[in-house]
């Protein structure tokens, strides 16, 4: 008989092995779905874990790719990292990682053509501002009516896609592109265009606004009374309260952090490697962020190994599909999994397993 | 002693688990129809073995024999069909069922509900525990609550009652009715297991005790023979100083509550009516009361937790009903809470996270927001070390410990923070003899440097050990306080029933 058994304390050392196995146990997996799939296995690992870093045929694409990917995920991550330590969930990151693109290339869009040195950092700002309000929303509706922020968050994401389709169509259409959805290119207005800093390398200011967030995260964990807050309520709600944190004050300021930093992420992006609003904007940066999240421990270093972990297997899975014809969905199914592992492989630091012998009946 | 006599026979049981033997080689008897106790500290390993002998764990050594037959329950359904039944400390009832409906849940295989009504009507008349089957159980009080667990035993016919700390929630008038419905089983022949911290019913009681210590049994008595100081002291193998009280002149008033009514939370909660009392310096006030009250309310109005209209709450002449556990820990409002795991303490999280966790204002733990981890851990130390919370060191997590040894730290921690006002709700719950007699040491040196204490206990003997003045809550409302000394167990018993003695007396 197998039991498990609860920690009188967590283990400190399967909350680090945990990960780990997780992306042994994801390879494994794969691996055997591959080859059910008719490709060898072998080679399909090596495609999605090894050649986008070190082939030299496609090395040199998709290394600055890794950046560029893990940018946003890595951003809105930390953002919501801080509210899953509080136990309050933000699951529309997308929504408003859309509403901060929006708000950000609208304020471009609406001063083009002028050049303004300081548009950037105003778009930014905006960006923030319009990734902050959507989670706004939730916030509020929650701490005034007891509303399911899990719920009202998600479906503000679909209400955001229907509002970016609509720009990109309507309001925010390029009036010089001959009718076709999307908006003017922010590539080609260069106040507004969030170039890489370092030609090549990949990274823009969104992957430098990413690090400053692990960092200031980490040192708002680790060394503030408001980061201990944090921690406390998601541990013991109740001691929380007795400690004198406001629970109202709590998911606002975890509800606001998460939605600047995804309204921050889209603004990056559309103003860098996608450059411009169109119909399909939204990669799923946001969702894909819960999982970066989550396989990161909820620790900023952590998230940021997972960011680059998780766009590792993206870049590696369109080499895979294009190289291997592997279908996407397999690929999806891949990434599902490493969260799927990694939940798993956590019941251990929270239990150990009991194998019974003997006389148990 | 005639073996035949022998109801239950346990023989070197042993059980481990990691890090911690909780029985080693344990064996004793339990004669038919003997009202049996079971004695020991917390973390002694009486709760491994009633689990034992009721087969919810299986020992890893050892064996036990009931009634001539080898017994060796692998489930409680086992333990039940051998005639083994337990009433539990924790009442595992459904609020929104009916008394019968609790009951037939609890049953392999449950009669007919007309029959099954008839039977509880019988069982509980023929032992003296009025019980209506149709009622809701979340309208009863908690000794109703704990009749109905007992009449489920009951309707099993068992030939061994195992009771585990029965009249934590009990005033005297209803320990009275329990011990004689346990008499009575006893006369016809059901041996009882009797677990408790209360040495004084165990003596009124029992007709045998093992005692306990750290997983083995070291020794046994006659309670009725033996003084209950003895017995504390075999149980901790140290001599026992209790704490004394010495009543000095009342200071100023400085905290008190004034026409204090709070609608009910929820369904299942108390509301508060008309709730108005004050606390001096030096002076410790004790409210008394069976659980379930209103005492878990009236704490967060206290603590700040449940806000309140302005001048409802004044401390110092301020209204504060308005100001929250932070604000009210400016002043020196400090609280320490029932409920160590969650509430007092966050279980997952180390002792010195815990010390942050209230200390940080006070202690200066953490100016301008930042957290100065040197000082938070030289403040849990000190804690550890005042309070002599026996752990590896303050890195270790608050739900590693056992319940005394954080229930120390807990109150250690509040209670050096010099605080003007310390509110303590169950200061020694679930806590050792030992530990106890601890705690309520720094209480009243606290109250003796000059702070105003407010306890809030079931505990009576506690109460009156160590408050100046004694008032008690039941449902919602409060009776007048009036002064510990000269106060009687009967007393005490009206007031906790809701009524002045003093009205009795003169009506």
């Amino acid at each position: 008989m197998i039991r498990l058994e609860r920690r009188p304390a967590p283990s400190k050392s399967w909350t680090y092995l945990a990960p780990l196995l997780a992306v042994l146990a994801t390879m494994i997996a794969g691996a055997i779905m591959f080859a059910l799939l008719g490709k060898d296995p072998f080679l399909a690992i090596k495609t999605i874990f090894w050649d986008p870093i070190f082939s030299p045929q496609f090395g040199s694409y998709s290394r600055p790719q890794l950046l560029i990917k893990a940018g946003p995920l890595i951003l809105i991550a930390i953002g919501l990292s801080l509210g899953f330590r509080a136990g309050i969930w933000n699951i529309g990151a997308e929504g408003q990682y859309i509403m901060g693109a929006l708000a950000g290339a609208g304020l471009a869009l609406a001063l083009y053509p002028m050049e303004l040195p300081i548009l950037l950092p105003l778009m930014v700002i905006a960006g923030a501002l319009g990734g902050w309000a959507w989670a706004m929303i939730p916030g509020l509706l929650r701490t005034m009516f007891n509303t399911n922020e899990i719920l009202v968050s998600l479906l503000l994401v679909y209400v955001a896609e229907q509002i970016l389709s609509a720009a990109a169509v309507g309001f925010l259409r390029n009036p010089e592109g001959g009718g076709f959805p999307g908006s003017r290119n922010l590539q080609g207005y260069p106040s507004a265009h969030n170039a890489e800093i370092i030609a090549n390398s990949g990274i823009h200011w969104g992957v430098v606004a990413a690090l400053i967030a692990v960092i200031a995260a980490y040192v708002l964990l680790q060394r503030h009374v408001l980061g201990f807050h944090i921690k406390l309520a998601g541990e013991a709600p109740r001691a929380a309260k007795l400690a004198g944190v406001n629970p109202a004050r709590l998911i606002l300021f975890c509800m606001g952090v998460s939605g600047t930093l995804a309204g921050m992420a889209g603004l990056f992006e559309v103003a860098g490697p996608a450059g411009k609003i169109s119909i399909d904007f939204g990669a799923g940066y946001g969702f894909t962020a819960i999982i970066v999240a989550f396989l990161g421990r909820l620790h900023p270093v952590g998230i940021l190994l997972a960011g680059l972990l998780m766009a590792l297997t993206y870049i590696g899975g369109e080499l895979a599909q294009l190289m291997l014809s592997l279908p996407a969905a397999a690929i999806q199914a891949f990434q599902g999994m490493l969260l799927f592992f990694l939940l798993a492989f956590d019941v251990f630091s929270h239990y150990r397993l009991r194998i019974a012998t003997g006389r148990a009946a | 002693m005639n073996s035949t006599d022998d109801l239950l026979v346990i023989d070197g049981v042993t059980k481990a688990y990691p890090g911690v033997v909780a029985n080693s080689n344990v064996s004793f008897r339990i004669r038919k129809g003997e009202v049996h106790a079971l004695l020991g500290e917390n973390g002694a390993g009486k709760s491994t073995l009633v689990k034992t002998i009721y087969g919810l764990v299986t020992p890893d050594k050892g064996t036990m024999v009931l009634d001539g037959q080898p017994y060796a329950p692998p489930e409680p359904s086992a333990a039940r069909q051998a005639g083994v039944a337990m009433v539990f400390q924790h009442f595992s009832l459904f609020d929104a069922l009916t008394v019968a409906e609790n009951i037939a849940l609890g049953m392999e295989t449950p009669p007919k509900r007309r029959v099954l009504a008839r039977q509880i009507r019988e069982v509980s008349e023929a032992y003296g525990l009025p019980l209506s089957p149709n009622r809701r159980v979340g309208d009863l009080s908690a000794g109703e609550r704990q009749r109905v667990e007992i009449v489920r035993c009951l309707l099993q016919n068992p030939r061994l009652l195992i009771m585990d700390e029965p009249t934590s929630v009990l005033t005297p008038q209803e320990v009275e009715i329990l011990f004689r419905t346990l008499r009575q089983l006893s006369a016809e022949g059901t041996a009882i297991l009797y677990i408790s911290h209360k040495l004084d019913e165990i003596r009124a009681l029992c007709d045998t005790a093992t005692i306990l210590r750290h997983g083995q049994v070291v020794g046994d008595c006659v309670p009725r023979d033996t003084s209950a100081r003895d017995m504390a002291e075999m149980m901790v193998a140290a001599k026992l100083d209790t704490p004394v009280k010495h009543p000095g002149a009342p200071g100023a008033e400085i905290f008190s509550v004034n026409g204090l009514s709070l609608p009910a939370a929820s369904q299942f909660g108390t509301a508060l009516k008309e709730i108005g009392f004050s606390v001096a310096k030096g002076e410790i006030l004790g409210i008394g009361g069976v659980a379930g009250n209103g005492q878990d309310e009236l704490f967060a109005v206290l603590s700040g937790e449940t806000r309140t209209a302005p001048d409802s709450v004044t401390f110092e002449g301020q209204a504060v009903g308005r100001l929250g556990p932070h604000e009210r820990r400016v002043l020196g409002i400090l609280s320490a809470p029932e409920e160590r795991l969650g509430h007092a303490a966050a279980p997952d999280m180390s002792l010195t996270d815990n010390a942050l966790m209230t200390a940080a204002l006070r202690m200066r733990l953490a100016p301008g927001g930042w957290i100065d981890w040197r000082r938070v851990r030289e403040y849990a130390e000190h804690v550890i070390k005042a309070f002599d919370v026996r752990t590896p060191g303050p890195g270790t997590a608050a739900g590693a410990l056992s319940g005394g040894n954080l229930q120390k730290f807990v109150v250690g921690r509040e209670v050096l923070q010099n605080p003007g006002l310390l509110i303590v709700n169950q200061p020694t719950w679930g806590v050792d003899a030992a530990a106890a007699a601890h705690i309520r040491k720094a209480l009243i040196k606290l109250a003796e440097g000059g702070a105003a204490l407010i306890v809030i206990s079931q505990d009576l003997d506690e109460l009156m050990e160590i408050s100046d003045r004694i008032t008690a809550i039941c449902d919602g409302r409060m009776v007048r306080p009036r002064p510990a000394q000269g106060l009687t167990m009967n007393d005490l018993g009206l007031m906790l029933g809701g009524r002045d003695p003093e009205e009795e007396a003169a009506a």
